[in-house]
């Protein structure tokens, strides 16, 4: 920029949300030889090849245009029939499912939908890094409800009730959780949804993670009793069907909230890109044996980073879901940060430190399982030679 | 039939025989023990019937022939197709023989470490058993995939090190 140019700054509201902690982690292990990353949030597996070669075939066929704003309907029908049995959940696909380019941009659309300036919005914490940049960025005002290691980091009604005033306009839960793998049973979100509905408040369901549970199925938020009017569900095909970069996700809500949603979209977004709308309805119609498989390779590593983080001193409750362990470092004296930096830069291992994911992350590491047994008993003995120098 | 979900144990061994039994132990939530136990007890009771490495003979270069061997067989009384179908398993060059349906009975895999001694085993050992009423050679001409296996490059890790 030359020296006479004075631009006027930038937006506040841009300037002043945080980069993600995530971030710098990434900038140092990047620049990094023989790296064992436990800090990828993505699932290890490729998508299944049926899924590509449909969308390749798509490409061949030369499918390339702009969908409907909803997005196809065929794709909208299988979700919508797909929820149905699983959940027992319905929603009109004509009206209320709107296809989004991930669920991070359901999340946006949910918030500007939902909040005018200054109403708040409860986030449990610690949560999925884009929470709270999304309702700053909708006008909102983030309020972080600390969840605990001994509550399995599930939050309670009481706990929303604490922090509810009358400016609190939405809940936004993320079950199973990214972080900390906790995960909500129906009676918690029954307690949830009728103070919810007591209040007038809205419900943000992220639920990306339902197909890694492995204690028993997920419960879908909007399919308790009274939840459907009040919540907005969000869902996609990221984790479950390893499409992380196809960026294909949905919102499901009652028509007035999806039909604002839509608008915004309309606008912002257009259509979720068609290839990737192709390669989703494939997924949802025929991969379900994969779904399983990967469901199943993640099970067992689990137990294993469980099992190897707990023999090291480093507490770690049994996730219930996704693919995180979220062990606690206290007993080392060090901080999240310190415990990661030091963990990078001296054997050569990823993880994140808990502070990235808000309240109640300090004194804890993200350690991602979705990786491979070989690499993950690596980790776990370079993880070792970390405690034992910093016992010594 | 059952329909029982498969015992971990197997499954992971299916995916990878070399895994070691305390891994194998806490994938599973199961004591080493117990998982040397079930193993043993399947190797007893042929539920595991081998071992053995799957390996791209081209790549060290031997050279080995394989063809695959489409048998019509006349079926025996009583016995029906298993009374052939066991004297062709018996030979050593046959890796694999199964009953398929379809034009032909009997599928048989034979390996040989050339063409001559391929096509003699043919002529001489396989289409003159008693019952043998025809056999068709497809020679195997390069492997793609094989017991899951990819002969070709396959995906490489791509992900960032550190992602949200």
């Amino acid at each position: 920029m030359s020296q006479s140019l004075s631009l006027k700054p930038l937006s506040k509201t841009a300037l002043e949300v945080p980069f993600s902690g995530i971030r710098r982690f990434f900038d140092i292990a990047a620049s990094m030889q023989d790296v064992v990353s436990l800090g990828v949030g993505e699932p290890d597996f490729v998508t299944p090849w049926s899924v590509r070669e449909a969308a390749i075939y798509s490409l061949e066929r030369g499918q390339t245009t702009y969908t409907s704003n909803y997005g196809l309907l065929e794709l909208r029908r299988e979700i919508a029939r797909y929820l149905n049995n699983r959940y027992q959940v319905e929603y009109n696909p004509d009206a209320e499912i709107l296809i989004t380019v991930g669920v991070s941009e359901g999340l946006d659309l949910a918030m500007r939908v939902l909040l005018n300036p200054a109403d708040e919005v409860l986030i449990p914490e610690p949560c999925y890094v884009s929470y709270r940049p999304c309702v700053s960025l909708a006008g909102g005002v983030a309020v972080g409800v600390e969840t605990r290691a001994e509550a399995k980091f599930a939050v309670t009604a009481e706990q929303l009730k604490a922090a509810c005033t009358e400016r609190t306009k939405a809940i936004l839960l993320g079950y199973p959780s990214n972080p900390t793998g906790a995960v909500l049973n129906r009676e918690q979100i029954i307690e949830i949804i009728n103070f919810a509905r007591d209040r007038g408040i809205y419900i943000i369901s992220d639920e990306i993670y339902d197909r890694l549970t492995y204690d028993g199925m997920h419960t879908c938020v909007a399919s308790v009793p009274g939840a459907r009017d009040i919540t907005i569900l969000l869902n996609g095909f990221s984790k479950a069907y390893a499409m992380t970069g196809w960026r294909i996700a949905y919102a499901c809500a009652p028509e007035p909230i999806l039909k604002m949603m839509m608008k915004l979209h309309s606008y912002t977004m257009l259509c979720a890109p068609i290839t990737g709308q192709i390669a989703a309805l494939e997924a949802i119609k025929h991969a379900e044996t994969e779904v399983e498989d990967m469901v199943a390779h993640y099970r067992q590593r689990r137990r294993l980073i469980v099992d190897g983080l707990n023999k090291l001193g480093l507490t770690c409750h049994m996730p219930l879901g996704a693919f995180y362990a979220f062990p606690s470092i206290k007993s080392t004296g060090l901080s999240a940060e310190q415990f990661a930096e030091r963990l990078l830069l001296e054997e050569r291992v990823a993880v994140v430190p808990g502070t990235a994911f808000g309240a109640g992350g300090n004194g804890h590491i993200r350690c991602s399982y979705a990786t491979g047994v070989e690499k993950l008993e690596m980790a776990l003995s370079r993880l070792q030679n970390f405690m034992e120098k910093l016992r010594s | 039939m059952s329909h029982e979900a498969p015992d971990e144990i197997l499954t992971i061994l299916a995916r990878d025989a070399r895994t070691p039994y305390d891994t194998i132990a806490k994938m599973t939530g199961r004591s080493v023990e117990e998982v040397e136990k079930a193993v043993r007890g399947y190797e007893q009771s042929g539920v595991i019937k081998t071992y053995y490495t799957v390996i791209d003979w081209e790549k060290t270069g031997s050279e080995r022939v394989v063809a695959f061997i489409d048998v019509k067989v006349t079926p025996a009384r009583d016995v029906g197709f298993d009374a052939i179908a066991c004297r062709i398993a018996r030979f050593a060059q046959v890796q694999s023989v199964w009953l398929v349906s379809g034009g032909s009975d009997l599928r048989v895999v034979v390996e040989a470490s050339n063409l001559r001694e391929l096509a003699s085993f043919v002529a001489e050992k396989l289409a003159t058993i008693d019952g043998v009423t025809g056999t068709t050679s497809h020679f195997l001409l390069k492997r793609y995939k094989e017991d899951g296996a990819l002969f070709f490059e396959s995906e490489q890790d791509q992900r960032l090190v550190v992602s949200p």
